[in-house]
């Protein structure tokens, strides 16, 4: 899949939590891809009146900056109940700058709790970035 | 990945991976396990999370784990390790990230004879008073200095507000308040989490759980705890909800930066760690015991409304539909503790992640009609299947930390239960049983699924076998309430 799909994600086996691995061409798109998966695993469905939100986040190396991504969605999603199909994200050094479009959530079948660092490495390929991410739930 | 090969058998239900596996293990790794559990073990990579964990500065004894175990994320499910305090390490992940999760045990003097068409009612009321299920926020609105009051006072803060009695907090673990939570090591947005959701259940494995003592193994523990055959139960099994997740996340997100201040090398991230004694090591172990303290009151006040649904259902009905306490654990913890180590006393942190404490007869800290027959220990099956009651030993105590395994473990990977259980098909199989269910999510019903689980009764006659726990009573579930 990862040879014809310029990006995306795909769901991989663990037995107690959830796994996704991603593939991109650059990194931003790489956390894009992240979060629409991330959303795929909660199963969440968006009303249709449009929300918008800005934020961002810091840390030391891309691993740090995607974990505090993800959380800053789901923080999103538990605080205000709004979730996103619509990324603009920024990094610029050790910062992380994101620009997201969703709604309200109308439906979500599963709660993740956490993002993870296990075994988590933002990794160079030939057609760009892949990285395992591991939730808890 | 581990093989059979690498592993020492010790006996029927034991085996190790020697210190020499690998050249960054400190201790050997002490599996709790049948041939035949192990081998389903060896499927994932439980034992290699263990390996990993066993790198980890100033641990004592072995780490070990229990016959439930299954890979996690950084250490095992079903893991148990000790570190030197305050010297040795502390890691928020060898804990997890639902701090605190543990079960609550009430049971009832009402016979299933006598309860009849009425546990239908009583599922219902039960999903009715209990708040449950994804995003779900709870009656309580509590005021930033109530939530501070939650963090430090735990359970008491609840039973202050007339969510249940004394006597609750005699039988819960720690007496359901741990001293040392500062709220100002606790960040802002994880009170924010918290606050709306005091007394919620939550989604996931969690679950509040009607059973009937189906067989009980010791009596006279039976009876010191209430318990006879044919009463009715009630586990609740949750956590610290969203205020633990945070709390782990800020400090495992922290400590990354930790770990190279005090250059210390791991094989995965997710098991940063900082020394006890150092100014992080002290502010997570002051915030993780805020989160047990959170976990402690939500359990108590969940407590309350399973009473009033108990009320609710058999008030009128039956002579006595109270609900007393048998006792409240906690498998996910980081406890400092003192055991007997090379026939010293040492001061160790206890970090217990999907494992039980099961501290034996005359251990400190049991209420005084434990002393005699060791601290109850819940281990509640997957759905539909059994659950059981066990005591702590003196071999738990010199052999596993006074630790025992949690659970059944899962063996089926979430993805895979999706793919071949189907959520509805599920609950009619397990209405077909006798089993009420109320599930907010067919999805999370169906990776709940007891095919997605090892076989409790296994995993409990190894840790009986091995001697770190005794049976006591077999439950048998009639209700299921999820989110």
């Amino acid at each position: 899949m990862m040879d014809i799909v310029e990006s995306g994600y795909q769901e991989i086996e663990h037995t107690a939590d959830w796994a996704l691995r991603v593939w991109a061409a650059d990194i931003e798109a790489l956390f894009v891809q992240a979060a629409a998966g991330m959303n795929h695993l909660s199963e969440i469905t968006l009303d249709e009146k449009r929300v918008e939100r800005e934020f961002e986040v810091q840390a030391d190396d891309p691993e740090g900056l995607l974990v505090a991504f993800l959380s800053e969605l789901l923080y999103f999603g538990e605080d205000e109940n709004i979730g996103f199909d619509n990324y603009l994200v920024e990094i610029r050094g050790d910062k992380l700058y994101a620009r997201t479009a969703g709604g309200q959530i109308t439906g979500r079948k599963k709660e993740i709790k956490a993002v993870t660092f296990h075994n988590l490495a933002v990794r160079k390929t030939k057609r760009g970035f892949e990285v395992e991410i591991v939730f808890d739930v | 990945m581990i093989s059979l090969q690498d592993l020492k058998r010790i006996s029927e239900f034991e085996w190790e991976v020697p210190a020499s596996y690998r050249k960054d293990m400190r201790v050997p790794v002490r599996i709790f396990a049948t041939r035949r559990l192990l081998e389903a073990v060896l499927q994932d990579k439980s034992l290699d999370q263990a390996v990993n964990a066993a790198s980890l500065p100033g641990l004592v004894g072995q780490v070990l784990v229990m016959p439930d175990m299954h890979q996690g994320y950084g250490f095992p499910i079903g893991g148990v390790a000790a570190t030197r305090y305050p010297e040795g390490v502390i890691s928020p992940g060898a804990i997890g990230y639902d701090i605190n999760c543990g079960v609550r045990l009430l049971a009832s003097r009402i016979d299933i004879q006598e309860a009849g068409d009425l546990l239908e009612d009583l599922a219902g009321a039960l999903d009715h008073f209990c708040p449950s299920g994804v995003g779900v926020k709870g009656h309580l609105r509590l005021t930033g200095k109530e939530m501070d009051q939650v963090i430090t006072q735990g359970a008491s803060w609840a039973v202050k507000r007339g969510f249940g009695s004394q006597a609750d907090l005699q039988r819960t673990e720690e007496f359901g308040s741990i001293d040392g939570a500062n709220p100002n090591d606790i960040s802002k947005r994880a009170k924010e989490r918290g606050m709306p959701q005091l007394g919620t259940l939550g989604a996931g494995n969690h679950f509040i759980e009607v059973d009937v003592v189906d067989q009980v193994f010791n009596q006279e523990a039976a009876g010191v705890m209430g318990l006879r055959e044919g009463l009715l139960v009630v586990q609740i099994h949750c956590g610290s909800r969203g205020f633990g997740h945070q709390i782990c996340s800020d400090y495992v997100r922290d400590f990354q930066a930790a770990v190279q201040r005090y250059k210390i090398k791991l094989p995965d991230r997710e098991l940063v760690c900082a020394p006890m004694d150092s100014p992080e090591g002290r502010a997570y172990i002051s915030a993780m015991h805020g989160a047990a303290n959170y976990a402690f009151a939500n359990r108590q006040v969940l407590a309350s409304y399973a009473r009033r649904a108990f009320e609710e259902t058999f008030a009128g009905r039956v002579e006595n539909w109270h609900l007393h306490q048998v006792y409240d654990i906690a498998h996910n913890m980081g406890k400092i503790e003192t055991h007997q180590i090379a026939g010293k006393a040492v001061e160790v942190c206890v970090h217990r992640k999907g494992a039980t404490r099961a501290f034996g007869p005359g251990a400190p800290g049991l209420p005084p009609e434990y002393g005699q027959i060791g601290q109850p220990v819940l281990v509640p099956g997957s759905m539909g299947t059994a659950s059981w009651v066990l005591t702590g030993t003196q071999e738990s105590m010199s052999r596993s930390f006074g630790s025992t395994c949690h659970g059944a473990g899962r063996v089926m990977s979430r993805s895979q239960a999706k793919k071949t259980i189907q959520g509805s098909q599920l609950r009619s199989q397990l209405e077909s049983q006798g089993i009420r269910i109320r599930a907010g999510s067919m999805p999370g019903l169906a990776e709940e699924a007891p095919q997605a689980y090892k076989d409790v009764d296994a995993v409990v006659e190894t840790v009986s076998g091995a001697g770190i726990a005794n049976k006591v009573a077999r439950l048998r579930p009639v209700a299921v309430v999820k989110g």
